[in-house]
C-alpha cells in the first residue's frame, strides 16, 4: 500500500464469503449441489437498498474491485481507477459489490476448490460455467444482500457480458447496464486467441489432464504462454509501441544473438507471464475462455441480438474505446444497434484512447467523465 | 430548462414538433433541445454528436446520445424509425448535405433543418465591400477553422429541394440575434441570418 491511504480509496477492505447450499443447475447439464462465492463491498448501502451498483469482473479479474486488503498490499483492487469516493463508482453514494465468479481460483468455487463427492480438488471435473450461470448465482448474492434491485450492472469486457446478461435474464432487477469494451459475441478471431491460450496450457506436461494439483505441480508454462498471448490483445500496437518501441533491456546496447530475453517488450510479457502463475490457477482460466467462447445471447434468443435485448427494461450505457482490437468500437456498435432496433433508452460513447482493450481499467478524462456523470445522474434517480 | 430561456430558433422548431413524437436529432450538441421536448412535449428519441465533451453534456441532460460521425450516415436506423427528424446548424458541417437530407427523410416522414443563411446581407458585405470570409454571430469562425463546410443560402437549399422532389412545408427566417423580423417574407434572402424549414417527403 502507498505510505497513506489516497483520499479516492475505498481503503482497507476485507473479502466476505456468501455459502450457498440450494443446487444450482448450470448451462451444460450438470448441477453443483453447493458453492461458496466470495465478494468484497464498498460504501453503504442505504436504507430503502436503492443504491446497489453490481461490478463484473472480466476473464482475469476477481472479488478485489478497489481498495487495499492489507497495508503491506503493493497494488489496490483492480478497479481502483473508477472505484472510490468521488471517482465514477463513487463509493459515497452507491453501494459497490463485486464478487468473484463460479468457477474462479480466489475464494469462490472452482476448479481447485474440494469437490465434496469425492473429497479430491474438482479439478477438470469442476463444470463448465457460462455468463447466464454467473448471473443466477449474482442474482443470488443478491437475494442474500437483501438486494431486490441494483440501481445499476457494471461491467467491462467479459464484466460487460454479464451486464448485457444480467439485463437480458432478469429485466426487473436491474436499473441501468453499463456496457464498457465489449461485444455481443466472440468472433472467430477472439475464439481464435481463446484456443491457443487453451492449448498452450493443456499441452504442458505439468498439466497432467487437469489433475496437476494431485501431482503437486502447475502447468506454469502454458499458463504463462496464455498470459503473454492474452497481454499481447489487450494492448494496441500504438501502447506497445510507446511503451517499449525495440529497446533492449537496461544496459544493453547491442544484440547477443541468442534465445533470452532482450527486448524489453520479451522481458515485460515473461514478467506478465509469471506473476500471473503466481495468482491463477490454469484450470479456471481454461473455464473462463470457454464462458467467452460461449457467450451468445443472439443464438440463445434465435438468431438476432435485437431479439435478444427485446425483453430488457434496463436503460444501457455502452462504451468503447478506439484503439481496443479485442473488441473493437464496431462490436460495441451491434449492442447499441440492436437497442435501436428495440427503441431501448442507450447512451452509447466511443472513447479515444491509445491504450487498447485494457483503456477500460485506465484514468482516461473522457472516459471518466461519460461513466462518472451517467452514475451521477443514476445517483440522483434513486436518491443516493 | 424552461420555456422562457430556450433560444428562439429552438422555440420554433419545437413548435413545429408534434407532442409525443419519436424524434432523432442530428448533431443534438449538449442536448439541450431533445430534453426541453422530452420535459415539455413528452417527446422521446435519440441524439446523435461527435464532440466528447457535448457527450458528456447530453449523459448530464439525461438524453440518449449516440457518439457517431454523420458523414458516416443513419444505417443504424431503419426506414420510418422516427416521426421526426431535427437537424439545428449542422447542414453545412457534414460532407454531402444532399445525402444526409435523403437519409434524413428515410428515417422519418418528416424533418427540419436550421442553417445559417450565407446569402444574408451582412455577410455579402463582408465579401463584396471589405473583400473578407463573412463571419457573423452564425458564423463565428475564421475561414482556416471553419467546420463549416458546405455553407449554402435560403435560394440554394430551396433548389436542392426542389431538384430532390422534397416538399418544404414551412419556412421561418431570423435576423440578427435570432429575433423574428418585421415583415419576414420580404426579401428573406437577404435579410434572413438564420433559416428554418419543416419539410417532407415527396409525394409518390
Amino acid at each position: 500500500m502507498p505510505e497513506s491511504i489516497p483520499s479516492d480509496s475505498v481503503g482497507l477492505v476485507e473479502p466476505e464469503k456468501a455459502h450457498f447450499s440450494e443446487p444450482l443447475a448450470l448451462d451444460c447439464g450438470l448441477t453443483l449441489t453447493a458453492y461458496d462465492l466470495v465478494y468484497e463491498t464498498y460504501g453503504r448501502l442505504n436504507a430503502d437498498r436503492s443504491n446497489a451498483v453490481l461490478v463484473c469482473h472480466a476473464l482475469s479479474g476477481t472479488h478485489h474491485a478497489a481498495g487495499y486488503h492489507s497495508r503491506e498490499d503493493r497494488k489496490p483492487g483492480w478497479w481502483e481507477t473508477c472505484i472510490g469516493p468521488g471517482k465514477p463508482l463513487d463509493t459515497n453514494r452507491f453501494f459497490v459489490v463485486c464478487c468473484n465468479n463460479l468457477g474462479g481460483c480466489h475464494g469462490s468455487t472452482g476448479p481447485a476448490s474440494l469437490n465434496p463427492e469425492t473429497g479430491q480438488p474438482y479439478g477438470p471435473d469442476f463444470p463448465m460455467v457460462t455468463v447466464h450461470d454467473w448471473v443466477v448465482s449474482q442474482a443470488r448474492l443478491a437475494d442474500r444482500l437483501g438486494i431486490e434491485r441494483w440501481a445499476a450492472v457494471v461491467g467491462g469486457s467479459l464484466g460487460g457480458m454479464q451486464a448485457m446478461q444480467w439485463a437480458i435474464d432478469y429485466p426487473e432487477r436491474l436499473g441501468h447496464a453499463l456496457v464498457i469494451a465489449a461485444a455481443p459475441r466472440l468472433s472467430a478471431q477472439n475464439i481464435a486467441f481463446n484456443e491457443v491460450a487453451r492449448q498452450a496450457i493443456r499441452s504442458d506436461p505439468d498439466f497432467h489432464d487437469g489433475r496437476y494439483q494431485a501431482q503437486s505441480t502447475v502447468p506454469a508454462r502454458g499458463l504463462m504462454l496464455a498470459r503473454m498471448l492474452g497481454h499481447i490483445t489487450y494492448l494496441s500496437d500504438e501502447a506497445m509501441r510507446a511503451k517499449f518501441g525495440r529497446d533492449l533491456r537496461k544496459g544493453k546496447d547491442d544484440y547477443d544473438f541468442h534465445y533470452e530475453v532482450e527486448f524489453e517488450v520479451e522481458s515485460y510479457l515473461r514478467y506478465q507471464g509469471r506473476v500471473f502463475v503466481d495468482r491463477f490457477d490454469a484450470n479456471t482460466y481454461l473455464l473462463m475462455t470457454k464462458a467467452l467462447d460461449y457467450f451468445d445471447p443472439a443464438t440463445a434468443a434465435g438468431g438476432s441480438l435485437s431479439d435478444a435485448l427485446a425483453g430488457t427494461s434496463a436503460k444501457f450505457l455502452v462504451a468503447s474505446f478506439t484503439s481496443d482490437w479485442r473488441f473493437p468500437p464496431a462490436r460495441s456498435r451491434e449492442i447499441v444497434r440492436a437497442l435501436l432496433d428495440n427503441d431501448k433508452d442507450v447512451v452509447y460513447a466511443q472513447i479515444e484512447a491509445d491504450q487498447g482493450h485494457d483503456a477500460f481499467l485506465m484514468p482516461i478524462p473522457q472516459y471518466r467523465a461519460v461513466f462518472g456523470t451517467y452514475m451521477q445522474r443514476i445517483a440522483r434517480e434513486v436518491g443516493a | 430548462m424552461n420555456a422562457a430561456r430556450i433560444r428562439t430558433d429552438l422555440r420554433i422548431v419545437s413548435d413545429w414538433i408534434t407532442a409525443g413524437a419519436r424524434v432523432l436529432d442530428l448533431g443534438c450538441g449538449d442536448g439541450g433541445l431533445l430534453r426541453y421536448l422530452h420535459e415539455h412535449r413528452d417527446v422521446t428519441g435519440y441524439g446523435l454528436e461527435i464532440d466528447p465533451e457535448k457527450i458528456v453534456r447530453c449523459v448530464d441532460n439525461g438524453v440518449n446520445v449516440i457518439q457517431t460521425d454523420l458523414d458516416q450516415g443513419l444505417s443504424d436506423f431503419d426506414a420510418d424509425s422516427f416521426d421526426q427528424v431535427v437537424m439545428t446548424q449542422t447542414l453545412q458541417a457534414v460532407r454531402r448535405p444532399d445525402r444526409l437530407l435523403d437519409e434524413m427523410l428515410r428515417v422519418a416522414r418528416e424533418g427540419i433543418v436550421t442553417f445559417p443563411n450565407f446569402a444574408h446581407w451582412r455577410l455579402r458585405y463582408y465579401l463584396t465591400v471589405l473583400g473578407r470570409m463573412p463571419m457573423s454571430g452564425a458564423l463565428s469562425y475564421r475561414w482556416y477553422e471553419t467546420p463549416n463546410i458546405h455553407l449554402c443560402t435560403i435560394r440554394d437549399f430551396e433548389e436542392l429541394c426542389r431538384s430532390k422532389g422534397i416538399r418544404i412545408m414551412e419556412r421561418r427566417v431570423l435576423s440578427q440575434s435570432l429575433r423574428e423580423p418585421v415583415l419576414a417574407d420580404l426579401l428573406p434572402n437577404l435579410r434572413g441570418e438564420v433559416a428554418l424549414y419543416r419539410f417532407t417527403r415527396p409525394a409518390h
